[in-house]
């Protein structure tokens, strides 16, 4: 394995790993803030489906963009509807969530382009298209750190660059503002914000808006940006990965961009080489590769490495006393 | 809140919430510029208008039995089992030994012991998430949903390494040993000297799902260790008081769980496919989430939900067929709508209803 290779397979890493970077944070606010959210998976096929199509049919991605944020927020809205406000069952709306989104997307796909479940591909303007760096010329020519910002760093499309900085974004907004300190205190103990007199609703339903927006991005990404379309069932499981990450991460944003970048890794790996040979060792199949997000996080949860707690009052709904 | 009467909490609540959920989609198909009521039309009679139609509609029904069954139980313990998919994939894998590498001389011999098998995986499959939430604490959704997609990838990797036949492109394993096959309802139905059309794969497994049913009623009612489970799922601390251990409780019910789970592919790969398929369970592990909960988690109702949800399912596919507009995804759409109201919108009718109530009783007093 030479250097350029190295180089390439981290190149495809960042691109692999926006998506969970996105749905990930996107988990990270709701969790935070006491609502489990496993329809984070739900929410990404949504606005990849409605992105796609919207950027399809007016040849704008901005516009795409907006619908699918749209779609993921309403589904987010739904999800905080059932969970604050009716004190439903945050784990059974979650899968509702998904079934919604699975069922709808292909649904309503047919019945507009008639191509299985498709959206016509899309080119030009109605997709993200990848940005140059200046320089990356003259750059790229010099050896060792050249590559790294001429093959690694530039060429991403927007929205990669925005789940980097949508990472330390939230970990100001999380622990440097008063609304993350609330935010965070209302998933640990609500009864205690709601005694400082902050509505628990209030701050529940904004955060759970702000996953529905992140889940949009990461979704929109996918359809956009990472692909050239929308096709069936597409997330395959990446909301369930960021999920997976979340946990990894311990519920803390800047470990929860290194879960997602090793996550993208193992998938950038195992796309690239399927079965792995080891000299005297074996074939480390490419199943195992992509079974191993779930199988590291079983071994965190299960407290073989470190311990994964999770916000205190995270899946109970919060009975106002009367 | 006062409770409700018996028959409100478990009869006219769940059909508001079916309602709801058929009215909803019905708006869908208007949308998509079709009629809905020709649409439940068809749904209707594709499933339950000919015996071709009832002998599918049945046999999806008796997958989603077991997989209801299986979260029914897991819930009267308050825990939620989400894995019965990836549960009843690696049941599937357990029938599937038995049934490729013994050489059955009758399948009344084989049929038992495939059902210890297929119960005996999809319980193991069951007992690490379910050891980790007694011990651990790990939330046993979050475990269940990875060990799903363990599942998977090991199915595809044993499928694809190690059962597929040398020579054969697709990843399927080879076809069961002739002793193994399980009698269709064609052939059940000879036996009496009656007609049952051939083609409908529905099989004596359904004979199994409603003894399961039986059996289950009478081990979460009847039997101390189901007590002790309710009284569990009622309240941990009360049943911790009482000397009920939880770590037995969470591993019992969890067990029972999988190995139901694991019984569905007793009809989906021994008594249809007669090999083991990369996707054998088709997604009735989530089925199972919407007919334990349309169904109050009681068998006789998980029974009615399973057969609802067999109804739409065939039905579905015969709208798909006569309504091209309507594309099988519909009844995804449904499932989900069932899920959303009788599960996380409970709330939404129980409340009012429940207003509704006491101002009656206030009235008549």
């Amino acid at each position: 394995m030479d250097y350029l290779t190295i180089i390439q397979i981290l190149d495809s890493m960042l691109r692999l790993s926006a998506p969970l970077i996105f749905a990930c944070l996107a988990g990270l606010f709701s969790e935070r803030s006491g609502i489990f959210d496993i329809g984070l998976e739900g929410k990404m096929l949504a606005s990849a489906f409605f992105s796609a199509a919207m950027a399809a049919a007016t040849g704008s991605v901005w516009l795409g963009l907006m619908a699918g944020l749209t779609a993921s927020m309403i589904l987010a809205a739904i999800h905080g509807v059932a969970s604050i406000t009716f004190q439903g069952n945050q784990l059974i709306s979650g899968v509702a969530i998904n079934f919604l989104a699975s069922g709808m997307t292909a649904l309503i796909g047919q019945n507009w382009f008639r191509l299985g479940g498709r959206t016509p591909s899309l080119s030009g303007d109605s997709r993200f298209l990848p940005i140059d760096f200046p320089f990356t010329e003259s750059i790229g020519k010099i050896p060792i750190v050249g590559p790294i910002y001429s093959d690694l760093l530039s060429g991403h499309t927007i929205l990669v660059y925005i789940a980097l900085i949508t990472v330390p974004v939230t970990w100001w907004l999380l622990f440097r503002t008063r609304f993350g300190l609330r935010l965070r205190a209302v998933g640990e103990n609500p009864e205690a914000v709601d005694t400082g007199g902050v509505s628990v609703s209030f701050l529940r339903y904004r955060a759970v808006l702000i996953c529905g927006l992140l889940c949009g991005l990461g979704g929109a990404y996918l359809a956009t940006g990472m692909a050239a379309g929308f096709i069936r069932d597409m997330t395959a499981g990446k909301g369930f990965i960021a999920l997976a990450a979340l946990i990894f991460a311990k519920w803390r944003p800047g470990y929860a961009l290194y879960a997602c970048l090793l996550f993208g890794l193992l998938e950038a790996i195992a796309i690239r080489y399927q079965n792995i040979t080891i000299e005297g060792f074996g074939t480390i199949p490419v199943q195992f590769m992509q079974a191993l997000p779930y199988i590291l996080t079983i071994v965190i949860l299960a407290g073989l490495v470190g311990k994964a707690i999770p916000p205190k009052a995270g899946g109970e709904p919060y009975i106002k006393e009367r | 809140m006062k409770s409700l009467p018996k028959g409100v909490d478990l009869v006219l609540i769940p059909l508001i919430n079916l309602l709801l959920a058929f009215m909803i989609s019905g708006l869908v198909v208007v949308y998509i510029g079709e009629n809905p009521f020709r649409a439940m039309q068809i749904i209707i009679h594709g499933s339950l208008g000919s015996a071709y139609g009832l002998g599918y509609t049945l046999y999806y029904a008796t997958n989603f039995i077991f997989t209801g069954l299986a979260v029914a139980v897991a819930f009267h313990a308050r825990m939620f089992n989400i894995g019965g998919e990836g549960q009843a994939m690696v049941g599937a894998l357990g029938t599937a030994l038995v049934c490729l590498y013994i050489e059955w001389p009758h399948w009344i011999i084989a049929f038992p012991v495939a059902i210890l098998a297929a119960a005996l995986f999809g319980a193991t499959w069951s007992a690490i998430p379910a050891y980790l939430q007694a011990k651990r604490g790990s939330h046993i959704v979050i475990t269940t949903i990875m060990f799903n997609f363990i599942a998977y990838s090991l199915m595809v990797y044993l499928l694809v390494h190690i059962l597929k036949p040398k020579g054969q492109m697709a990843p399927e394993s080879a076809k069961f040993v002739a002793g193994s096959n399980l009698p269709t309802a064609h052939e059940i139905f000879g036996w009496f000297g009656m007609v049952f059309p051939k083609s409908p794969p529905l099989n004596i497994t359904f004979l199994l799902a409603m003894l399961a049913c039986f059996l289950i009623w009478l081990f979460i009612w009847r039997t101390r260790m189901g007590y002790a489970i309710r009284a569990f799922g009622w309240s941990e601390t009360a049943a911790v008081y009482a000397g009920i251990s939880p770590f037995r409780i969470i591993m019992v019910s969890m067990l029972v769980s999988g190995g139901l789970a694991g019984l569905m592919s007793i009809n989906t790969v021994m008594g249809e496919a007669e090999r083991l398929l990369i996707d054998s369970v088709q997604g009735a592990g989530f089925v199972g989430i919407a007919a334990a909960l349309m169904g109050r988690s009681h068998p006789l109702g998980v029974f009615l939900a399973a057969v609802l949800f067999g109804v739409l399912y065939q039905g579905g596919a015969e709208l798909e067929f006569e309504m091209p507009a309507v594309s099988r995804e519909m009844i995804v759409v449904i499932q989900a709508l069932v899920i959303l109201f009788t599960g996380a919108l409970e709330n939404l009718v129980r409340v009012p209803i429940g207003k509704l109530f006491l101002k009656l009783n206030t009235k008549q007093n």
